[in-house]
């Protein structure tokens, strides 16, 4: 279970949020470009530190303005792909997705097994010596999410995932996000600002316009317009 | 079609290719003539023979000694400086950016001056190390200090502007990872940056090499403790001219091979993101 309660003072607006997502739910941040949604995931990850608020994830607390609580990113147990998939281009595919096991200093055997599970499970075991920079969008999408389930996350968090697939892999990618995340039962947030793609993935929905929520809810239930701005 | 407009517009193309040919040809050579006249005023047996005599294995050696320890120290301190410099945002940092870029437009000789009279014996520093016996002047570290001085803002412009160019994304999944920062310097920046480091290393290393004004200000001109290739060019132009030519030699060869490097690490280059 992950919720948050988050206050920042960005360069525009203040952003002020509310999220909140159960095992095995998706949620999906939907909004404008520079609405702050990818703020927001910036900030749950622990690479920027909110003005105030509370975030925790499996009852563990992860930052408390009011204990000065703040766990260090690399200790947050949140899976993050990038909205350009920073896949790291020198290393090769198995290596991108052994890092953050290394960097958890796993065993090598048990990193072995594991980078050979996600290989297979992706698709992409002929891509295994390949240098990620050599790949195609798709591929590295595929890679990024390996990379990011593998060390077993509990929450994982995709910033404008399908943006820059072509049609069969934004199926693709949105098929097997929905699929780990129901296996792992894990809680996911995705940041999109496409309407597909919140009834194609999510399992509720939060608008965000410049910094605030704006509407919640189901999917099937999306107004045509929820921003104050008709921005979505 | 007019025979006529044919024709003047065939005279026009030769014109154009005419003048192109002069334009390169003339910069090439101006360029080219005096490195082919340095060749061209010695024989290679000269050459050889210069090349064995103290005068020139001294210099040599400690050309190449300082400027690799030089680069090495760049390297060591200006990498860490470089980093912490681009990702932070601190008081007063316009001014760190100028007094990088000072040394490329402050003429050598004017920076060796400021060492001296910083670290000299009777310098605004230089004298209290004096009490301790302590000098700096006129020693292969005074060779050291004015080849950093001179030549670390080629490696420092280039770290910093390599850092300030690679997507964050990369460091910060790396961090969401597990990686810790140093894991992540380690691991992900340093590699995405190695040739364009390497390439500013390869500047430094030949700025190094050359350097001449600051040399002679601040460490002097003793042969086999601050006599480098440069200075010692300057000395056989007044003696034994054949040892100015054979250094000279060998400095344009190294320039060549410095050339060389940078190019090659520039086409291996950047990585597709």
């Amino acid at each position: 279970m992950f919720d948050a309660a988050i206050h920042k003072k960005l360069r525009d607006f203040s952003l002020d949020l509310t999220i909140s997502a159960g095992p095995g739910e998706v949620v999906v941040l939907m909004g404008e470009n520079g609405a702050g949604k990818s703020s927001a995931l910036t900030i749950i990850s622990g690479l920027i530190t909110p003005d105030t608020g509370l975030i925790r994830l499996d009852g563990t607390v992860l930052f408390d303005s009011g204990t000065g609580m703040n766990v260090l990113a690399e200790n947050r147990r949140i899976g993050y792909v990038f909205q350009n998939s920073a896949v790291f281009p020198h290393l090769s595919v198995q290596d991108n997705i052994a890092f953050g096991l290394r960097a958890r200093h796993k065993n090598p055997v048990f990193i072995r097994e594991r980078v050979r599970h996600w290989l297979k499970t992706m698709n992409i075991e002929d891509l295994a010596e390949v240098r990620a920079g050599n790949l195609s969008g798709g591929q590295k999408q595929r890679v990024a999410l390996a990379r990011a389930l593998a060390t077993e996350p509990a929450l994982l968090m995709l910033d404008e995932p399908f943006t820059a697939l072509d049609a069969e892999n934004i199926r693709l990618v949105k098929d097997l996000t929905r699929a780990f995340v129901t296996e792992m039962a894990i809680s996911c947030l995705v940041v999109t600002h496409r309407v597909s793609d919140c009834r194609d993935v999510g399992d509720r929905v939060c608008v965000i316009c410049k910094g605030k929520k704006e509407w919640e809810g189901k999917p099937e239930n999306l107004p045509a317009c929820t921003c104050r701005n008709g921005d979505v | 079609m007019n025979p006529t407009r044919i024709f003047s517009g065939k005279i026009r193309r030769i014109i154009t290719c005419i003048g192109a040919a002069i334009l390169i040809a003339s910069i090439t050579l101006y360029l080219a003539l005096p490195v082919a006249a340095l060749f061209l005023r010695t024989t290679p047996d000269l050459f050889f023979s210069t090349l064995s005599t103290p005068q020139v294995i001294n210099a040599l050696f400690l050309s190449l000694t300082t400027s690799v320890v030089s680069l090495a120290i760049v390297i060591l301190v200006g990498t860490p400086f470089a980093y912490v410099h681009c990702r932070n945002e601190y008081p007063g940092k316009v001014i760190v950016d100028t007094l990088i870029d000072l040394p490329l437009v402050l003429p050598p000789a004017v920076a060796g001056l400021a060492l001296l009279v910083l670290w000299g014996r009777v310098g605004l520093l230089g004298q209290y190390l004096s009490l301790f016996g302590i000098s700096i002047a006129f020693t292969t570290l005074a060779v050291i200090m004015a080849q950093i001085f001179v030549a670390s803002p080629f490696y420092l412009r280039q770290a910093k502007s390599l850092f300030e160019q690679l997507d964050p994304a990369y460091e910060q999944t790396a961090r969401t990872l597990g990686a810790s920062p140093l894991r992540t310097f380690a691991l992900i920046t340093l590699p995405l940056t190695a040739n364009g480091l390497i390439s500013g290393a390869v500047m430094t290393f030949g700025r190094a090499l050359g350097e001449f004004g600051a040399t002679i200000m601040f460490a002097g001109n003793l042969p086999g403790v601050t006599q480098t290739m440069p200075l010692a060019v300057y000395v056989g132009l007044e003696g034994n001219l054949s040892v100015g030519l054979t250094i000279s030699i060998l400095l344009v060869l190294i320039s060549f091979a410095i050339m060389i490097a940078v190019r090659l690490l520039a086409r291996g280059g950047t990585f597709r993101v």
